[in-house]
């Protein structure tokens, strides 16, 4: 070790012993904040950029409607991560919150269409309902989910989700002269009237209020109150039940309850990513390929991926690999095998410990620099 | 009257009384020993102080209430808190936040206060930060308060463990088998941790322990478990000279 190193160290080590301890707290506190301020601002950062691209017109029409999804598949990374990666339970049914956020709220939004309400507001309250009832959701199948573990839970969850799709794509609702009608059986109208939801035909007519703006700000809001969550009382005994269930009963915490409030904000959240969902077509159906299981491992694959208990880390897998395939299309049948190799070398990346001591390096060397341009 | 009365406490799994008419009363300061050879029902009647089973028969009174049959986490509210044999520590979080978990009940606000950040938060948050700390610095580990609770050495974390336990403030400390896994010297830390745990909180402990060093030195009263049963109650001295209790730990 050369004697400059060895000086540094030694100062270094003084400099531990003579910090008050109050100021580790400190540390702690900012590193955290720290932390959460650098992913709102990658957010905010490509959000910029896209703006950008979009008005030199560098924007293909192709990636313009990849916007709004990629938003939306972020929030409910977000959720997901929620009860996966803070709660440490494996759920496999976000997408059936997603659905019944997305069609609470397009029915709000198709039977508000005929009446003078202005749009903004028509959808900031379609919003508002889209998360209120996901969340009615997720407490009503939390309360048996949440008494299962593992594998258990993961199935139940999986099964429940199915169902909700199943019967979203079943239901026929519709009003005319003789009143409201819902039914399991295609029905005729008598006389004038409307089919609100035609089965599987599903919602038809939803106003188009889904924009990217609205999408990042939406973004942006969940990542705040899943942050902030994490890093306060509540999140903290949310963590204790992860690591150690007995251990927190054991000091006090209410193991149920925090279960299940963990579980309803996550649905809450997937549900107002519902909502983003059905305002961006004007045709919503309950079909598999938009709410079906495969969706929820898809988003599943982005926690992962990200880094399970990683929140910055959902937002950008959820980005990277809901975008790439996309840009893929061009290359037709490698499509999928291109993808799945991004999928290991993007795992690799982030769980090899050969991986990880690399990037410590790299991160090292960019903090000495820093350090060597303050001084 | 007693801190903790127990009477008559018993409980069976299918055929087999893991503990029977179990009964004691432990004065408040005391440093009480529960000793006994291995599955004697020592962790059982800890489970049973603990909420984690619910006994057959029998009571359990912590300073005249009684609490028979409580849930876990309301027996910590009641007043006991505990430490386990296999160390149970929250590992992916940092030692602070271990300490800060236990904070839960004493210090609070809500959800939203949390989420929106009001000023209560940062309020509450700092009172909290300062009691941690201090409390991390009466076991010597403030200055790792920023590790992860899994990165301790084996003898940091049971202490932790026993921080997290204190801050929870109990009246009755229970503390399974301490110093499993330890050397010498730990052991001889652990001991001066826990008098100093007891004269410092002016707490009650109540420890399941082997290591009849430890044992002999630092609790002032014993029960000696056997099948369940009791085999033998009283002053430390008297109870290790009994010789059935030496018949029992080494046989004829």
């Amino acid at each position: 070790m050369s004697k400059e190193k060895e000086q540094s160290l030694k100062q270094e080590e003084t400099d531990v012993q003579n910090m008050d301890n109050m100021d580790i707290v400190k540390k702690m506190s900012r590193k955290a904040s720290r932390r959460n301020y650098i992913t709102y601002g990658i957010v905010i950062a490509f959000y910029a950029i896209v703006q950008i691209l979009k008005a030199t017109g560098h924007l293909s029409a192709h990636f313009n409607g990849l916007l709004v999804p990629l938003t939306y598949y972020a929030i409910v990374a977000v959720a997901l991560n929620l009860v996966v990666g803070i709660l440490g339970d494996l759920s496999l049914g976000h997408a059936g919150f997603m659905c019944i956020g997305a069609f609470s709220a397009s029915l709000f939004s198709v039977v508000m269409k005929q009446t003078d309400m202005p749009s903004g507001l028509r959808f900031f309250i379609a919003l508002l309902i889209g998360t209120v009832v996901a969340a009615i959701f997720g407490f009503l199948i939390g309360i048996p989910v949440l008494r299962l573990n593992g594998d258990y839970l993961a199935i139940v969850t999986l099964a429940f989700g199915e169902i909700i799709k199943n019967i979203l794509a079943a239901i026929y609702l519709g009003y005319d002269e003789t009143g409201l009608h819902i039914s399991f059986k295609s029905f005729t109208l008598q006389g004038e009237g409307k089919m609100l939801i035609n089965g599987a035909m599903g919602i038809q007519g939803s106003p188009t209020d889904s924009s990217f703006t609205i999408g990042i700000v939406l973004l942006l809001l969940a990542l705040i109150i899943v942050q902030n969550l994490v890093n306060s009382r509540t999140g903290r005994a949310v963590m204790a039940i992860r690591d150690n269930r007995i251990a927190a009963q054991s000091i006090g915490i209410n193991v149920t309850g925090y279960k299940m409030l963990a579980f309803t904000v996550s649905a809450a959240i997937a549900g107002t990513a519902g909502v983003l969902f059905s305002h961006n077509m004007s045709t919503l159906t309950a079909t598999s390929g938009y709410f079906g299981y495969n969706v929820s491992i898809m988003i599943l694959v982005y926690v992962v991926l990200g880094g399970i208990g990683n929140i910055r880390g959902s937002v950008i897998a959820a980005a990277i690999l809901y975008v790439l395939p996309e840009m893929l299309r061009g290359l037709n049948n490698y499509r999928m095998l291109i993808y799945s190799i991004v999928l290991i070398v993007i795992m690799l990346v982030n769980w090899a410990p050969k991986a990880l001591e690399v990037r410590e390096k790299i991160k090292a060397a960019i903090t000495g620099k820093l350090k060597k341009e303050a001084d | 009257m007693a801190l903790l009365e127990v009477n008559n406490l018993s409980i069976s799994f299918g055929g087999l009384r893991a503990v029977d008419n179990f009964s004691v009363s432990i004065e408040k300061g005391c440093l009480y020993g529960l000793i006994g050879p291995n599955g004697a029902g020592k962790t059982t009647v800890f489970n049973l102080l603990t909420g984690v089973y619910k006994p057959n028969e029998g009571h359990i009174r912590l300073e005249g209430t009684d609490i028979t049959g409580h849930a876990p986490a309301e027996i910590n509210r009641d007043g006991i808190a505990r430490t386990f044999q296999n160390i149970r520590l929250f590992k992916d979080m940092s030692v602070l936040d271990n300490v800060k978990v236990g904070l839960h009940n004493k210090y609070r606000y809500s959800t939203l206060t949390g989420v929106f950040r009001l000023p209560k938060y940062f309020q509450v948050e700092k009172e909290m930060n300062e009691e941690a700390m201090s409390l991390l610095k009466v076991f010597d580990l403030d200055s790792e308060a920023d590790f992860l609770a899994s990165n301790l050495p084996y003898g940091k974390q049971r202490k932790l463990e026993i921080a997290r336990a204190m801050a929870t403030a109990p009246k009755l400390l229970l503390l399974d088998e301490p110093a499993a896994g330890m050397n010498p010297n730990e052991t001889e830390e652990l001991m001066n941790t826990i008098h100093f745990v007891r004269d410092h909180f002016d707490m009650t402990i109540l420890l399941i322990e082997h290591d009849m060093k430890l044992v002999s030195g630092i609790c002032e009263e014993l029960t000696v478990l056997n099948f369940g049963q009791i085999l033998c109650q009283g002053k430390t001295k008297e109870v290790l000279s009994n010789p059935e209790v030496i018949k029992a730990y080494i046989g004829d």
